[in-house]
């Protein structure tokens, strides 16, 4: 990778999203402040960082809730300022927000195609074409590994992990060419994160360019193509996979230093007792 | 896929209901049904009643039971939509009476032609269902206490605005006007003599058909069901969640105005405080029929059944000769069994998370 830290490098083709110095503010609040950072096509860029990082601030940024107040965002190569989340979603930008991407007591299909439903017949006779609902969505989970026995089956009846799979695969088929994925792991047990981080593998094999937001650098280290840390809303750093271990990762989302320091602390506190 | 990838998926978190029993599995289906237990309490109910009374069973019985369902099933179904969608309606029972003395004070005071009239009752309801839709996703109140204040405005108004104009406190005399023989054939008259079974039974049918249609089929009903489900997630994937709950209420109060001309055009008169109360019974039908009073959930289907329910019960009642006054009763106990065997569907239906 050619990637470095700061300003994207010359590469050939231009990445699916580039991140150039952006900033935002909220009045006098510094909510972002020259962050940059490259989102290729089938590679996975983690963001992480502790809550207060800014890492809700950069997703909203970046899937067009927020304007950025300085920098560039550049989508394959053109410099782009999102006005909305539909503008985002236009140019290919699908986020997936953890609790608020499935309708529970919907039948998996239904939920699939919610809001983009299959039209046959015209007329008063125009319904939604069940048949090829459930196809498409059968193949497309599917794709993600996931073999769907019945798609009646309400989407509240799946575990955590493929609910996330079910929203993935849907921003996939409707053609997002990158994904955001907000905290998908943050809530669920170890065994199920391990399920969602084997469908960001998926997405990324697929040809996507996947954003994974975390505050687990164990979840992003064995995804990850590129690293982000944020602390404060500053850019602590990025690197390429193999530039950096993981335990140089934890150490840095955690603020280093401070993690010794508390470290230190906790051990003499256990000491004195 | 491979099957490393299959693996995760395959195995069911321990508190999920393994659906490799294929018995176990039909249940659950079953059980996902929300008008299988309206199903079922119909029938004990019609068994229990033609058991306790002669006349139950019989064809004329059976003309009196539907038509008590009748008018209450169009509203139930219609209320089950609104429910599903996320929403209620107080103002609905009222709506029947603003909507029959609306018609009733164009057609003889003003003397307007009934069919005219009539038009102008489901303009007069659109508006007004649309004041309450509009009301409750620019507010983003509860719809509970925006339709209150609509049913008691609208009380208000059919009390005080009938003895304002009629000087008693009913709109009599709709039989003089022009086209009342041909709107009552279509919205009052009987059929099937001698058992004289209502025409509303065939709009009660027909609209339960349509609103299953549009439930199930339908890109409007996957929305209505998106939306009383997870309204950010529904705005999320591009539903316009605003629209669709404006256009429920629309519905709602048009299909009062509907139950409102034909309760007037079959008396050829009606009273100022008609519809009042009868709100609670449409949700006590509604919810019997399997909808879920959080929304997301239940059957257009269900709803007819619930009504069914509560139709039998009534006429049940007054066939065994008992006193009338029970009927609240068992309302009450309707409502209740409802509600709790729905909760059970519910968690039955969503099943283990995580």
């Amino acid at each position: 990778m050619s990637v470095e830290q700061g300003n994207g490098q010359k590469r050939l083709d231009a990445p699916l999203l580039e991140v150039r110095e952006v900033s935002k503010y909220f009045g006098n609040v510094i909510a972002l402040k020259d962050i940059s950072t490259v989102v290729n096509a089938g590679q996975v860029t983690c963001v992480l960082g502790d809550n207060g990082a800014g890492k809700s601030t950069f997703i909203k940024v970046l899937s067009g809730v927020h304007q950025h107040s300085e920098g560039e965002l550049l989508v394959e190569g053109e410099p782009t300022s999102f006005a909305s989340p539909r503008d985002a979603k236009a140019a290919g930008i699908a986020t997936v927000f953890q609790d608020l991407a499935t309708v529970p007591l919907m039948a998996i299909w239904r939920n699939f195609f919610l809001g983009s439903e299959p039209m046959t017949g015209a007329g008063p006779l125009r319904r939604i074409d069940i048949k090829k609902a459930k196809r498409v969505m059968g193949e497309e989970m599917a794709k993600m590994g996931i073999d769907v026995r019945d798609p009646d089956q309400m989407v509240g009846t799946l575990s955590g992990g493929e609910r996330q799979a079910v929203a993935i695969a849907r921003a996939v088929y409707f053609g997002a060419k990158m994904l955001i994925l907000d905290e998908p792991t943050s809530a669920l047990g170890v065994k199920q994160s391990g399920v969602v981080l084997r469908y960001i593998v998926q997405a990324r094999d697929r040809g996507l360019g996947v954003i994974f937001i975390t505050h687990n650098p164990h979840h992003a280290y064995p995804v990850g193509d590129r690293f982000v840390v944020l602390n404060r809303g500053k850019m602590l750093g990025a690197w390429d996979k193999g530039k950096i271990s993981r335990d140089e990762l934890v150490k840095m989302m955690s603020g280093g230093a401070e993690l010794d320091q508390l470290t230190h602390e906790l051990e003499r506190q256990l000491e004195s007792k | 896929m491979s099957d490393v990838a299959l693996k995760p998926t395959s195995e069911p978190p321990p508190t999920a209901v393994d659906e490799r029993l294929s018995k176990v599995s039909f249940l659950t289906k079953l059980l996902q049904r929300p008008e299988l237990g309206a199903m079922l309490g119909a029938a004990i109910v019609l068994l229990f009643f033609v058991i306790t009374a002669d006349r139950f069973g019989t064809l004329s019985g059976m003309a009196r039971w539907t038509d008590v369902a009748s008018t209450l099933g169009i509203m139930a179904v219609a209320v089950a939509l609104l429910m599903i969608g996320g929403e209620f309606d107080l103002s609905a029972g009222v709506m029947t009476g603003t909507a029959g003395l609306f018609m009733g004070i164009l057609a003889t005071v003003l003397e307007l032609n009934i069919w005219l009239a009539i038009v102008l009752t489901f303009v007069l309801a659109a508006g007004i269902g649309f004041m309450n839709g509009y009301m409750v996703v620019r507010t983003g109140l509860p719809s509970f206490i925006v339709t209150l204040a609509t049913f008691f405005v609208l009380q208000g108004v059919n009390l005080g605005g009938t003895k304002a104009i009629t000087d008693t406190v009913r709109v009599s005399g709709l039989s003089d006007a022009a086209g009342f023989d041909s709107a009552s054939n279509l919205f009052a008259s009987d059929f099937w003599s001698p058992h004289d079974f209502r025409i509303s039974v065939i709009w009660w049918i027909v609209i339960t058909a349509l609103a299953t249609w549009v439930l199930s089929r339908t890109r409007v009903g996957n929305w209505i069901f998106g939306v009383g489900g997870d309204k950010i997630a529904a705005r999320n994937v591009g539903v316009p969640v605003n629209r669709v709950k404006i256009g429920l209420f629309m519905m709602v109060s048009m299909c009062a105005a509907l139950v409102g001309i034909m309760i007037t055009l079959r008396l050829g008169s009606v009273q100022a405080g008609q519809g009042i109360g009868e709100e609670f019974n449409y949700i006590i039908a509604a919810v019997a029929g399997g909808c879920l009073l959080t929304g997301g959930f239940g059957s257009a289907i269900g709803a007819a059944m619930g009504a069914l329910i509560i139709g039998m019960t009534f006429i049940g009642i007054q066939f065994s000769g008992w006193n009338t006054d029970w009927r609240y009763l068992f309302l009450g106990v309707i409502l209740l069994a409802a509600v709790l065997v729905n909760t059970y569907i519910r968690r039955r239906a969503e099943g283990a998370r995580r």
